[in-house]
């Protein structure tokens, strides 16, 4: 053997070394929080089937998709302000909204896609004013936010107090049309999917891909981390927040169409809170609210586990006011999991 | 070097705040493959001058040709693209994210699905290869590293960005020896292939060991523009500070050493006093009149006892004894009202309160031993300002100004004006001379020996052991979070002994 191929097999030695240093599979410290709502929302899951034998059927599984859908699509457009250390106060009212304002068009014979899309305008537009303020107006997030969701609200009880019922035959409730996957002899046992769901599915991929796959996404860590040094490092700081809001008030959007097709109707109170079960889903799944850490899929199993608190709470025969002293409790332990684990990060 | 076409010609650049004249018609040339030193005091105009350079600043006249093409900068992105970049003294990077991330942010390898990580961190790793850094690993989080190493980084991340002009804002005040080297060594490598860099620096040592050439300013104005191999150090303080340096720098040289009294008491005398994780149980007396120095490396627990002795962190072992009474001194209320004060190494984070006026920050710590309910009389209040403001000669002198607005140096005497205020007995100093220029620096030590004089106790730490040395009638010698070594400091003392002590001595055997 000469020395010119002796060398480049020292060299792999070298190299497999260097990776056997790693080991194969390396948990990020980052990760634990998401991890553990994994290991939470199993648990739960897990205890329910024992308790009651339903949680794993089919059609459990099924109908907590087909119901949360929109809680879903919320956590996701909550996930990206809260990346930045930011938050979104207005999407539950950009819910009521648009909901209001599409059962009012259908009911008046509106072609049922325009209704969609006049929707989604109407999100964009609260995202956008958001955006503008917040960027050009140096307002805080939560400030911004706080004036576009009374805006949203007001305007919605303008529009109509009285719970509005879609119109019979209006081409809108395909959302919501459910398609059985597995048939099942036993009716609950049916695994069926609806079109929410896949929007639903669809937004969170999105979501991925605009987090991992973008520059933008990148940005947004970036942001998170450190608004400033973001600036420094001549990162498209002012388009980003733009970016960011806008998406998360068109996703409020989306989910207003995906629940109002769900449920067939629509009433100005609807979504009252629902900002703060996103925030809810958002801080379970791991996602650090000054910013700068957290997955969208954490945020899509903090949903999953927020959504499981009301049926096992009311499986338990507690009382449904209790509920939201469970969800209180589920983010105490998880902000103090989080503490726990930066305080390890940073030892280190 | 100088037939070169320069890369980056400033002229006549003119800044204006409202009121002031914070530059005033100054020349800056930078040449390719050279180390320019910007070089003056404290409010000379660097800072300045680095953000009108940066975009940060709008310039009110005068005119940058970048390449032989005028530029104006509408903000940082604008002086980038024009390849300008920049590395602060806190660096700029996010720590949330990796270190290649940190490299590439922005500038991510991108393929049809999106950002490929691969790719990415595969260019990031040469980036940091070319600057000698390839034993990090491009995944692990930023966070990881030490501050060193993320400047390091920092600089790789401009040599994505292609720069031909590199600004480094005081890359070395919190680093210590080597890693220094390390950074110099990565700046040669970064000169010698080409780009023009701008270094500021408080430190002459490093100034004479690196630059090529001083550009000086002092008070807004640009005085001279030298060679730094023909520019002696006597003549280029004298161009900063606009008078004769010598007798500033030898403060504190012919200082008569404190001679002990017998049966003298202690004000503060401590046994066995530490905090786990943080530092080793020590033992420490100190004497009225007496300036202690705590020297040792970054990290070797010298601010960690002072801390421990002001009760901002809460000792878990020891006793402390305060005039020969028992204490427990486990939070900074107690110590001021005990006559402690602890002026922090952190001056931006745990000092000043920037949006407060110079009077304000003078006064919140006496008024926060009186109590809420007893205000300090407006007329007191006055003179109090005034006399501190006078004594330590706080530029400018309008209490009514923000401290963010006033320079580092000035900063640093407002934060000794607040301690002094609540007439302490015993004054600790961390690193009350980090990062701010030579005259603010020699008036803080006059300070120190001053106040030493009228028989207060004096804790002095830095990191820079030409002062403890120069300053100090003991010498507490810290490394490793353990008191090594106690040093009377007399003529055969010096900064050899020290560092000699530091390498001698083994702790590991004693290791809690």
């Amino acid at each position: 053997m000469t020395s010119a191929t002796a060398n480049p097999a020292t060299r792999n030695n070298l190299k497999t070394k260097a990776q056997t240093k790693k080991p194969a599979f390396k948990i990020n410290t980052q990760m634990i929080p998401t991890i553990a709502a994994v290991v939470i929302f199993i648990c739960m899951i897990i205890m329910g089937q024992a308790l009651f034998g339903t949680y794993t059927s089919l059609g459990f599984i099924s109908s907590l998709f087909i119901d949360h859908a929109y809680l879903i699509i919320l956590a996701v457009a909550m996930t990206l302000p809260v990346l930045t250390g930011g938050i979104d106060l207005s999407i539950g009212a950009i819910v009521a909204i648009c909901g209001v304002v599409g059962m009012t068009l259908l009911n008046q014979g509106v072609n049922s896609w325009l209704v969609i899309v006049i929707m989604l305008l109407i999100g964009l537009a609260f995202g956008a004013i958001a955006g503008t303020l917040i960027e050009e107006f140096n307002m805080q997030p939560f400030i911004a936010t706080l004036s576009t969701m009374f805006l949203a609200r007001g305007i919605a009880a303008m529009i109509s107090t009285d719970s509005l019922i879609a119109p019979e035959n209006n081409n809108y409730g395909w959302i919501a049309t459910t398609i059985k996957i597995i048939d099942n002899p036993k009716i609950k046992n049916d695994l069926s999917i609806n079109a929410g769901v896949i929007i639903a599915a669809i937004v969170v991929a999105g979501g991925y891909i605009l987090l991992h796959k973008t520059r933008t996404g990148r940005t947004i860590y970036a942001i998170g981390g450190s608004r400033s040094s973001a600036e420094l490092m001549g990162l498209p700081v002012k388009r980003t927040q733009r970016i960011i809001y806008l998406t998360s008030g068109t996703l409020a959007a989306l989910a207003a169409i995906v629940y109002t097709a769900n449920i067939g109707s629509a009433k100005n109170t609807v979504g009252v809170g629902w900002e703060l079960d996103a925030v809810a889903s958002v801080v379970i799944g791991g996602t650090i609210v000054t910013g700068g850490f957290g997955y969208v899929l954490g945020s899509v199993i903090g949903a999953l586990v927020r959504s499981t608190i009301d049926p096992l709470t009311s499986d338990f025969g507690v009382p449904s006011e209790w509920t939201t002293i469970v969800v209180g409790l589920m983010i105490l332990i998880f902000v103090v999991l989080q503490r726990a684990v930066t305080a390890v990060g940073k030892k280190e | 070097m100088t037939d070169n076409q320069p890369i980056v010609v400033m002229k006549g650049i003119t800044i204006e705040f409202p009121g002031v004249k914070a530059l005033d018609g100054v020349d800056l040339t930078l040449y390719p493959g050279e180390v320019h030193a910007l070089m003056g005091e404290n409010g000379a105009g660097k800072s300045t001058m680095i953000k009108a350079l940066t975009g940060v600043y709008k310039i009110n006249a005068g005119t940058i040709l970048v390449e032989g093409r005028p530029q104006t900068f509408n903000g940082t992105l604008d002086a980038q693209n024009a390849g300008i970049a920049t590395v602060y003294q806190e660096v700029n990077l996010c720590t949330n994210l990796s270190i290649g991330e940190n490299v590439m942010l922005g500038h991510e390898v991108r393929g049809p699905l999106g950002i490929n990580w691969k790719k990415t961190h595969e260019e990031a790793r040469k980036y940091l290869a070319q600057m000698g850094l390839d034993h990090l690993d491009s995944h692990a989080p930023l966070s990881s590293i030490s501050i060193a190493m993320q400047q390091l980084v920092a600089i790789a991340r401009a040599m994505v960005i292609d720069a031909k002009v590199l600004i480094l804002d005081e890359p070395t005040s919190s680093l210590d020896a080597n890693e220094v080297q390390d950074l110099f060594k990565i700046m040669r490598k970064v000169r010698d292939s080409g780009v023009a860099i701008l270094f500021v620096s408080h430190f002459l040592d490093q100034i004479y060991e690196i630059t090529d050439r001083l550009t000086i300013l002092r008070n807004g104005k640009f005085i001279k523009e030298v060679m730094t191999r023909d520019t002696p150090r006597d003549e280029l303080i004298g161009m900063m500070i606009g008078k004769s340096a010598a007798e500033l720098s030898q403060i504190g040289a012919k200082k008569e050493r404190r001679a002990a009294k017998t049966g003298e008491k202690p004000i503060v005398s401590v046994k066995g006093l530490g905090k786990k994780g943080d530092i080793n149980p020590a033992d420490l007396d100190i004497y009225s009149g007496e300036v202690v120095g705590f020297a040792g490396l970054l990290g070797s627990g010298r601010t960690e006892l002072g801390r421990l002795l002001y009760g901002a962190d809460k000792p878990d072992s020891g006793t402390y004894e305060l005039n020969g009474k028992q204490v427990a001194i486990g939070d900074p209320y107690t110590a001021l009202k005990n006559k402690i004060a602890y002026s922090t190494e952190n001056r931006r984070d745990e000092g000043i309160i920037g949006d407060l006026t110079v009077r304000e920050n003078i006064l919140i710590a006496l008024q926060a031993t009186r109590g809420m309910f007893k205000p300090i009389p407006k007329k007191e209040a006055d003179e109090i300002v005034d006399k501190y403001m006078k004594e330590l000669n706080v530029r400018p002198a309008d209490p009514n100004k923000l401290i963010k607005n006033l320079s580092g140096g000035n900063q640093q005497k407002v934060l000794i004006a607040r301690w002094l205020a609540t007439h302490p007995e015993l004054l600790i100093l961390d690193e009350p001379t980090r990062g701010i220029d030579i005259g603010a620096k020699a008036e803080i030590q006059q300070v120190v020996l001053d106040l030493a004089a009228e028989g207060m106790g004096v804790v002095f730490i830095s990191s820079e052991l030409e002062e403890v040395v120069r300053l100090s009638d003991d010498i507490e010698v810290m490394k490793d979070r353990h008191k090594i070594a106690e040093i009377d400091n007399d003529d055969t003392v010096s900064q050899q002994t020290i560092v000699e002590t530091i390498a001698n001595t083994n702790v590991n055997g004693k290791e809690a």
